[in-house]
């Protein structure tokens, strides 16, 4: 049996513990820059999966451009560091430049949002996707921010241990979403919209609210991305980037955080591992990219719960959400009832 | 004067393509509400079936009549793609017809991108553009100031006639009263005794194979290269949804729509502009009117 203590404090020990490690391994050199660069992929992809995964898997709808999100935050925050911050002052006010970058993001989700909702559900994927490539036209027709050329200068804002940090407020800020009154009414439209709708959830500010949140955190993602890089264009953000969101969510499994996490990880790590393969192979670095669609439809095809889909880990959950909480509230539940019984 | 004649003449060219492209999106969305994403890159798939038939074939026999050659590659490309189409329906969409209708999008998609990365990987493909090999003599005809080549006369006309067929096909046979009667009851038409499995393979093969009419039209004009079927896939999808998806006459207006949005669009703006048009367009029409210019609202059951 665990001590009381450590059960309540545990987890946030363990988080507070590994922080000093994620400034001193990477600047000692005891993991080297390819592992750190990895590391920082994993947390920016957990970021950007949790993102979608609230709109595709909390939500139930079917958002198919979050890369357009991803590429708003990216111009908009390296804009922000390159052009308006003063030089000094940019590692100070980095977060200041990703939350802008998020807040522009998710301005943008509101103008897709408010319309979209509106119709059929399958128009949200088109109108996303579409949204996705006026993103991608608009930024390779704006010469002054690079045009197709893309948009360099930024400096190596994105560290592992920002990295680190934003991906625990994210998770964080999604848990307390999905467990709150609200995400309550975000998992009943997924059930059922109309029913849900009946018995009082606010559906379309419900909907519309949630894909303000996503597409803020696919900013604040795309921020980190752009700052790690240094360098962004117009086709780092296709069509091709939101499938892999797409992958990392269903691979993961929907509605889960705890598989947003797995996800995103698995899915780095192959990708990454691939590399390696494929260079000993010998064989062309081309067929890493058939690997991700290939992996979508297998997992539609053979396991479209992914790996722990509807289901959670419980140190994500709020402590009254917990398995054994709940087994507790049954079990006085049961206790009261027999001492009524007794009582009549 | 003769500038838009001849404008209007290349906007029905391309025009053509993009309402040949659209009809496989908007039969498969009639019959079974799914977005087959896949479908600009199984035209892709087309172009190149139609570059290795035809140079093989010239390879081989060089002195062949013009008209064999464009027919025996048209043929081929067809058969072939419409081959790939029933393959990908009966693995990948179909053991999720039952599953959330989602499903089947998301794995459309991927079918979509593995088909362009599998493509761009295997050697004998690859990234680099490619041309079709000449088909048909090339002649080009000046009629006052407007010049038409013998390419676009075949394009716009092998494709009016290929409308035409599908058209009589849908409204005037049985094959074609099963997919009307699928897209408009798909659980009480099996209990008609129509075989519904086979009606939508077919469904598939059809459009699939129309795709690769305009899959072998376009690459006699223009360069193929493994994501081209992107950028079509998506305008003729712009298309359907535009005439009103699951309408056939609707798709083949909305590809001339956007046949001429492509060719005017630099008489304006930059060209690099034509994206942003074409998708916002899509956008605006998805707002005011999301049934588009022909469909028919559809009731929401409860």
């Amino acid at each position: 049996m665990m001590h009381p203590v450590l059960k309540r404090w545990g987890l946030p020990l363990i988080l507070i513990l590994i922080f000093p490690l994620t400034i001193v391994l990477p600047a000692t050199g005891l993991i080297n820059p390819y592992i750190d660069l990895v590391l920082k992929y994993i947390g920016i992809n957990i970021i950007l999966t949790i993102s979608l995964n609230l709109v595709n898997g909390y939500m139930g709808e079917f958002s198919v451009g979050h890369a357009g999100f991803m590429a708003i935050g990216a111009y908009v925050s390296s804009l922000l560091t390159v052009l308006v911050f003063p030089d000094q002052a940019g590692p100070f006010l980095f977060p200041v430049a990703l939350l802008a970058g998020g807040a522009i993001a998710g301005l943008a989700g509101l103008g897709i949002a408010i319309p979209s909702f509106r119709t059929r559900g399958d128009y949200l994927a088109i109108v996303t996707l579409a949204f996705n490539m006026i993103i991608k036209s608009v930024l390779e027709n704006l010469d002054i921010i690079g045009g197709p050329r893309g948009f360099l200068g930024m400096d190596k804002l994105t560290t592992l241990w920002w990295v680190y940090l934003w991906v625990i407020a994210v998770v964080f800020l999604a848990r307390n979403f999905v467990f709150s009154n609200f995400g309550r009414g975000v998992l009943s439209i997924r059930e059922d919209e109309i029913a849900s709708g009946l018995v009082g959830v606010n559906t379309r500010q419900v909907k519309v609210l949630t894909f303000v949140f996503s597409a803020f955190l696919a900013g604040i993602a795309g921020g980190l991305f752009a700052h790690e890089l240094q360098f962004i264009n117009p086709r780092s953000f296709t069509i091709l980037k939101s499938t892999e969101m797409l992958v990392m969510v269903y691979l993961g499994g929907i509605g889960s955080l705890g598989g947003s996490i797995l996800g995103a990880t698995v899915f780095t790590l192959i990708l990454e591992g691939l590399r390696t393969v494929l260079q000993q192979l010998g064989i062309s670095q081309e067929w890493r990219l058939v690997v991700a669609p290939l992996m979508l439809i297998l997992l539609m095809l053979f396991r479209p719960r992914g790996i722990m889909g509807l289901r959670e880990f419980p140190f994500l959950m709020p402590r009254s959400e917990r398995p054994e909480a709940l087994l507790e509230h049954k079990r006085r539940f049961i206790a009261a009832q027999a001492e009524k019984g007794g009582g009549s | 004067m003769q500038f838009y004649i001849q404008q209007i003449l290349n906007a029905l060219q391309v025009g053509s393509v993009y309402a040949l492209i659209a009809l496989g999106y908007t039969m498969v969305y009639g019959i079974l509400t799914m977005i087959n994403f896949a479908h600009g890159d199984i035209f892709m798939v087309s172009t190149y079936l139609a570059f290795f038939t035809s140079t093989l074939l010239l390879s081989i026999a060089a002195g062949l009549p013009p008209l064999f050659t464009f027919v025996f590659t048209l043929l081929t490309a067809m058969f072939g793609t419409a081959l790939l189409a029933v393959l990908i329906e009966r693995l990948a969409y179909k053991p999720l017809r039952t599953a959330p209708r989602i499903s089947a999008v998301i794995t459309a998609l991927g079918v979509g991108l593995f088909l362009e990365n599998f493509m761009v990987a295997f050697k004998p493909v690859g990234p680099a553009p490619r041309f079709l090999p000449p088909l048909i003599p090339q002649i080009n005809y000046d009629l006052g100031g407007v010049t038409v080549s013998t390419i676009q006369i075949v394009i716009i006309l092998v494709s009016g006639l290929v409308m035409f067929l599908l058209d009589t096909i849908v409204r005037r046979t049985m094959v074609g009263m099963a997919m009307r009667a699928i897209s408009w009851d798909k659980f009480t038409v099996p209990l008609m005794g129509v075989p519904v499995d086979r009606i939508i393979s077919l469904t598939f093969a059809l459009g699939a194979s129309i795709a690769a009419v305009g899959g072998t039209l376009y690459g006699m004009a223009y360069t193929i290269d493994p994501y081209m079927g992107i950028r079509i896939g998506w305008w003729a999808f712009i298309s359907a949804v535009v005439g009103g998806i699951g309408n056939i006459r609707g798709a083949m207006l909305g590809g001339f729509i956007l046949g001429f949005v492509e060719i005017f669009t630099p008489v304006f703006l930059p060209s690099t502009y034509r994206d942003f048009i074409a998708f916002s367009l899509l956008l605006l029409l998805l707002i005011f009117r999301p049934t588009g210019i022909l469909g028919r609202p559809a009731p929401q059951k409860v």
